[in-house]
């Protein structure tokens, strides 16, 4: 490749990587952008795919941007592709192809790994996992003929999963071995709130059980064997336990691995020309003094935000506010800020209904985190109050008025 | 298939062609318009296709849901009279010609 310009090469075409691409053009980089993806399917919205994906048998995927949009701002894709090494000297990475890509500035966005359950009969045909395209086709396809359906973790993934599969009719039963569903993810009045409307939609819950082995008949999976002894009859596993980050290639390249990969707080790895964003990276977080990997679309956008600017000679610290949300059958959960450390709740009900609302999460008198259902308004509002720093007295959260509130954040 | 029109945050004009079916965030992203980050990919919570309209069509455009004036009216950048977002507009023939102003951030 001796004369070839060098310039940017993004390993994983995911939420983060294909806005990092993005956000070079958009800022002006003028070098050469490559994004590679080792997913044979064009960039696209991984939310849907536990979601309206699953609802008809022939729902497309949802592409991140069109096709042409790639030619048109001259992104070179490479689908389908393996990056098997990075040579740090030489700023050069091989591909599954056997080619080599130089660069200038190298950004590893290559996301997470299903973690896969480590029970008797795990492999068994009828298990599957949910991360990529390729794996809701495999589960879409599995469902025509399917009557009973158990997932495996009581996580985001494995309750978006239960609603859908509930709402096509299948019988549902989630597994969790911790006493309490979204564990690490929800506070537990958030938590008992969608455990209700899943039972609600007829969905079973077995909390604080454990699953033993995966049981096969005639090949193929026909019982969850709990730790109890008791088996759950069924003809498909969803397995939700949660993601690993996807460290292979930064690790054989000797970069710093720590829950993730290990940035600074512009985002580079422990080799200043390598970057790495999204789930896979663990970066330092301001407020907690320690460094965090959080899963979520918004993080992964924000952090290439982040990156596309260094990289394109603006040198930015990554900050941003972390959002996220779930839709579970009919219910939108969404969180702005981070829970950890709070030491006081309040709860808001909806007025209408008396049902709950909203759970605003505070350390002292500085507001961390608010939860919401239903409540899409005062999520953005929230969002707004954690970026400004501002946090409204406990009487006016509790008094439930969000116009009030915003008069609040903006007067 | 239809015209509209964006503004970027730039100041740039694009013409796009717009699948009947789709959102019109849908069509502005496949297009690949500056400005729309469309994160939550069309769930009405990340308001990142906040566009105003600019030129509406005769016929005006459909009206929004609760939910849609709700995210409006409390995200960071505030709402206008003409404000929509367009994830939750769909592409239909009587919109041809309508021209939106990215708001971005």
């Amino acid at each position: 490749m001796a004369g070839v310009l060098r310039g940017t090469v993004i390993v994983g075409a995911g939420h983060g990587g294909t806005q990092a691409a993005v956000n070079l053009r958009e800022n002006g980089y003028d070098r050469p952008v490559t994004l590679i993806s080792a997913d044979a399917d064009f960039p696209y919205h991984k939310p849907p795919l536990s979601k309206s994906f699953m609802k008809t048998p022939d729902a497309p995927l949802q592409p991140l941007r069109g096709p042409s949009f790639f030619d048109d701002t001259a992104i070179t894709t490479r689908l389908g592709t393996r990056v098997t090494g990075i040579d740090r000297a030489a700023r050069r990475i091989t591909l599954s192809t056997g080619e080599t890509l130089d660069y200038e500035a190298l950004v590893l966005a290559t996301g997470t790994v299903a973690r896969k359950l480590t029970v008797p009969g795990a492999d068994l045909p009828g298990v599957h996992h949910l991360r990529t395209a390729e794996d809701a086709r495999a589960l879409r396809g599995a469902l025509d003929g399917a009557r009973r359906a158990v997932i495996v973790g009581g996580g985001f993934i494995g309750l978006e999963a239960a609603a859908m599969l509930a709402a096509r009719g299948l019988e549902v039963t989630v597994v969790e071995l911790a006493e309490r569903l979204l564990g690490r993810a929800a506070s537990a009045q958030v938590a008992a709130a969608i455990a209700a409307d899943l039972e609600g939609q007829g969905v079973t819950l077995l909390t604080g059980t454990g699953v033993a082995a995966l049981e096969a008949e005639a090949g193929r999976i026909a019982a969850v064997r709990l730790g109890d002894g008791r088996a759950l009859p069924c003809d498909l596993v969803l397995a939700g336990i949660g993601a690993v980050p996807e460290v292979g290639l930064a690790e054989a390249a000797g970069l710093e691995i720590d829950n993730g990969i290990r940035v600074d707080a512009r985002l580079a790895t422990s080799d200043l020309a390598i970057f790495a964003i999204g789930d896979c990276c663990a970066f330092p977080h301001a407020a907690s003094g320690r460094h965090l990997r959080l899963e979520s679309v918004q993080n992964a956008t924000d952090q290439a935000r982040a990156v596309a600017r260094t990289i394109s000679g603006t040198e930015t610290d990554f900050a941003a506010v972390p959002w996220f949300w779930s839709d579970i059958g009919e219910t939108k959960l969404q969180i702005a800020g981070l829970a950890e450390g709070s030491d006081r709740s309040l709860r808001i009900a909806a007025p209408d209904t008396g049902a709950l609302r909203a759970v605003y999460h505070l350390k002292g008198d500085r507001l961390l985190a608010v939860e919401t259902l239903n409540s899409a308004g005062e999520h953005m509002l929230a969002r707004r109050m954690l970026a400004l720093g501002k946090t409204p007295d406990a009487a006016l959260i509790e008094a439930g008025d969000i116009r009030a509130m915003k008069a609040f954040v903006t007067g | 298939m239809i015209k509209l029109t964006f503004i970027e945050p730039s100041g740039t004009s694009r013409q796009i062609d717009a699948a009947l079916g789709t959102s019109i965030m849908q069509a502005a992203t496949a297009a690949g318009v500056q400005g729309i980050a469309a994160e939550c990919g069309g769930a009405c919570m990340c308001a990142t296709c906040h566009c105003l309209v600019v030129e509406a069509p005769a016929a005006g455009l459909p009206e929004m849901t609760e939910t849609e004036r709700d995210v409006l009216e409390f995200t960071s950048e505030e709402m206008q009279e003409t404000s929509r977002l367009t994830c939750q507009i769909a592409v239909a023939e009587d919109l041809a010609g309508t021209v939106f102003k990215v708001v971005g951030r």
